[in-house]
């Protein structure tokens, strides 16, 4: 009996330790942002950016390089999803929100309110099974993939072999972009698997006979085959030049006009040491490359 | 911490105070006794007002949440529940979003039965093994081994079940591999060990003396364990199945990548499907807080809130007519 109610003290007061410390937590927080409001111009302070969980690899590692120059400076980096990084930024509750796609293209979300700040190109490749023949695939074959009209290879010059067609959940920010450029804005209805997290894609296609699927080109590895679209590469050049047409902007959008420390952040991100090193690294297409522009619609401008 | 202090003053005091001063050490006793109930009283009486302001809030959130669907973008609630179309971004020229969930509903109940139907029986064999065939090595080597499976995280379940599971019954059963099989293997070796260590627990709460009786009346083992033990504490394993099932019910990450996630009614045990945990996280990274898409999804989450009272519920009535039998 005794000891019992030691054990409810001990526990008592363990709960409520925890509970100070985490009021304690919140104190320090609020008091370490007051400072940093405080001293906007020595840039210091603290960002959290949130979404797309394709650009999230690329920021987390920009954001450790900048904050080993800059100590006084403190970023989080979060996933998410590209709904989640625009919501958040929109009310508020984030300093940035990354995403694969326009906010223009979301509905429910204010755009004018925004901001963008695209930071590099991600491209997106149909990728099949190694043990499926077909090296190249046309729009309107794609199209009849996607759509569920041809079910076996051997209807696209390849051998017959049944499709297994896996998508990604719709609203997802490479479904979207995949749908708009590589299907032309048709819609994805054949009868298929569904799965989000780009390596178990990767996965999935890898070992399933006869599976197809779409990756940005980052993920891309000996375990899958990367096809071709109307006979064009999916190669970093034909991207920066035009020709191959699945690609997505990767944006950074903030609510209004960065300043401060958002600021210098996102202008690190656009200096040589992220864009020359790190977004090449990592798969991306560095911004500056870009030859062509392309605009909220999918209209494309020569630069 | 200075509530502490003069708990401390009466230690010194009670410690220094000689043979001679009885009743002073006494009354410090008294004193010391009092506070400690009285901190401890408040201290756990402010813990549990904590945990059921937080269960009050959850489920005032999810309630809002979720029944927005309904009261918000007024959709019929009887079209959620037993309708299979999912397109929730359908626009309005073509008829307007669409919401029905049943097909992730049916895949649930469909995979988190078929783990119980053979999780169940197979724990409560090993928890009578443990406890009354072999009890020596019973309790030395399968309760750790048991304890290490319950400490194995869901995403390393369902990637030896990707890596592993799937390929097999693509090669040696036929379909893509990615299937309810695969689905209610994972889940029913992930929920092997709520069900074991629950029931064993009960078996090993029965009285000796029942057994004792039992062996005493010229029944065999056999008979003992199966007419007058296991029925015993039968209440206990029907708890342990239950909390199984919404073990099963709510897993997300593993059965998610062992599914294939097909937004259709399986017909076959080799055919793919969804569940309500899947269908809300893929999708909820890419949704807007506030649209329908998102109401649905939290509607989904409040149906599992629902499923999980209703399991809380059975078990509080069948032990209640099982009767006490600690």
């Amino acid at each position: 009996m005794q000891s019992k109610g030691k054990w409810m003290l001990a526990i008592a007061a363990v709960l409520v330790m925890l509970l100070a410390l985490a009021g304690c937590g919140g104190q320090q927080k609020q008091e370490g942002e007051q400072a940093s409001n405080q001293q906007a111009e020595e840039v210091s302070g603290n960002i959290t950016a949130v979404g797309s969980t394709a650009l999230q690899p690329l920021v987390e590692q920009a954001a450790s390089q900048y904050m080993a120059k800059n100590s006084k400076t403190q970023i989080v980096v979060q996933g998410g999803g590209s709904g989640t990084g625009l919501t958040q930024v929109a009310s508020g509750a984030a300093d940035i929100g990354n995403s694969d796609i326009f906010a223009e293209q979301k509905d429910g979300i204010d755009a004018s309110q925004l901001v963008d700040n695209k930071v590099c190109v991600v491209g997106m490749t149909t990728v099949v099974n190694p043990g499926v023949t077909v090296n190249n695939l046309t729009k309107q074959q794609l199209v009849d993939i996607f759509t569920g009209k041809v079910t076996d290879w051997k209807d696209v010059g390849g051998s017959e072999q049944k499709i297994v067609v896996i998508h990604r959940p719709k609203g997802s920010g490479t479904r979207a972009t995949f749908d708009s450029f590589a299907l032309g804005g048709t819609d994805e209805t054949a009868p298929g698997m569904e799965q989000d997290s780009s390596g178990t894609v990767r996965k999935m296609v890898g070992e399933t006979p006869g599976a197809i699927s779409y990756l940005a080109i980052s993920y891309v590895d000996n375990s899958i085959k990367a096809l071709k679209l109307d006979s064009v590469e999916p190669s970093v050049e034909n991207i920066a030049t035009g020709k191959y047409p699945v690609w997505a902007y990767e944006h950074m959008y903030t609510k209004g006009a960065p300043t401060g420390v958002k600021k210098a952040f996102l202008d690190y991100m656009l200096t040589d040491e992220v864009q020359g090193q790190l977004v090449e690294k990592l798969g991306y297409i560095p911004i500056t490359d870009m030859k062509v522009e392309r605009d909220a619609k999918g209209n494309m401008t020569q630069k | 911490m200075s509530k502490n202090f003069p708990l401390a003053i009466e230690n010194k005091e009670y410690s220094s105070s000689g043979p001679g001063s009885l009743g002073l050490t006494a009354k410090g006793i008294h004193i010391h006794k009092r506070y400690i109930e009285y901190f401890g009283r408040t201290v756990s009486f402010l813990a549990a007002a904590l945990v059921i302001a937080l269960t009050l809030a959850i489920i005032f959130f999810i309630g809002q949440k979720g029944l927005a669907t309904f009261t918000v973008s007024g959709v019929n609630a009887w079209n959620f529940l037993f309708q299979t179309q999912w397109m929730p971004d359908r626009p309005m020229e073509q008829g307007g979003p669409l919401v029905g969930s049943l097909s992730f509903i049916i895949g649930s109940l469909l995979v988190s039965l078929m783990a119980v139907a053979v999780s169940g029986p197979l724990s409560v064999i090993v928890a009578v093994f443990m406890v009354e065939i072999a009890p020596g090595w019973g309790q030395r080597v399968l309760q750790p081994a048991i304890e290490i499976l319950a400490g194995i995280p869901s995403v390393v379940y369902g990637y030896v079940g990707l890596s592993l599971l799937v390929p097999f019954i693509r090669n040696y059963m036929g379909g893509e591999g990615f299937s309810l099989l695969a689905g209610f293997i994972v889940l029913s070796i992930m929920i092997l060990p709520t069900i074991i260590s629950v029931s064993s627990d009960s078996l090993r709460a029965l009285p000796s003396q029942w057994k004792e009786a039992s062996l005493a009346l010229g029944a065999t083992r056999w008979q003992t364990i199966s007419m007058v033990l296991v029925p015993a504490a039968r209440s206990g394993i029907i708890t342990g199945v239950v909390l199984g099932l919404a073990r099963a019910f709510g897993e997300a990450l593993a059965v998610q990548m062992v599914i294939g996630n097909t937004r259709q009614i399986p017909y076959s045990i080799l055919d793919p499907l969804m569940t309500l945990t899947s269908a809300i996280t893929m999708d909820m990274g890419n949704t807007i807080m506030g649209s329908l898409w998102n109401n649905a999804l939290w509607s989904m989450g409040l149906l599992l809130l629902m499923m999980s009272f209703m399991f809380i519920l059975i078990i509080k009535l069948v032990v209640r007519r099982g009767g006490m039998i600690r």
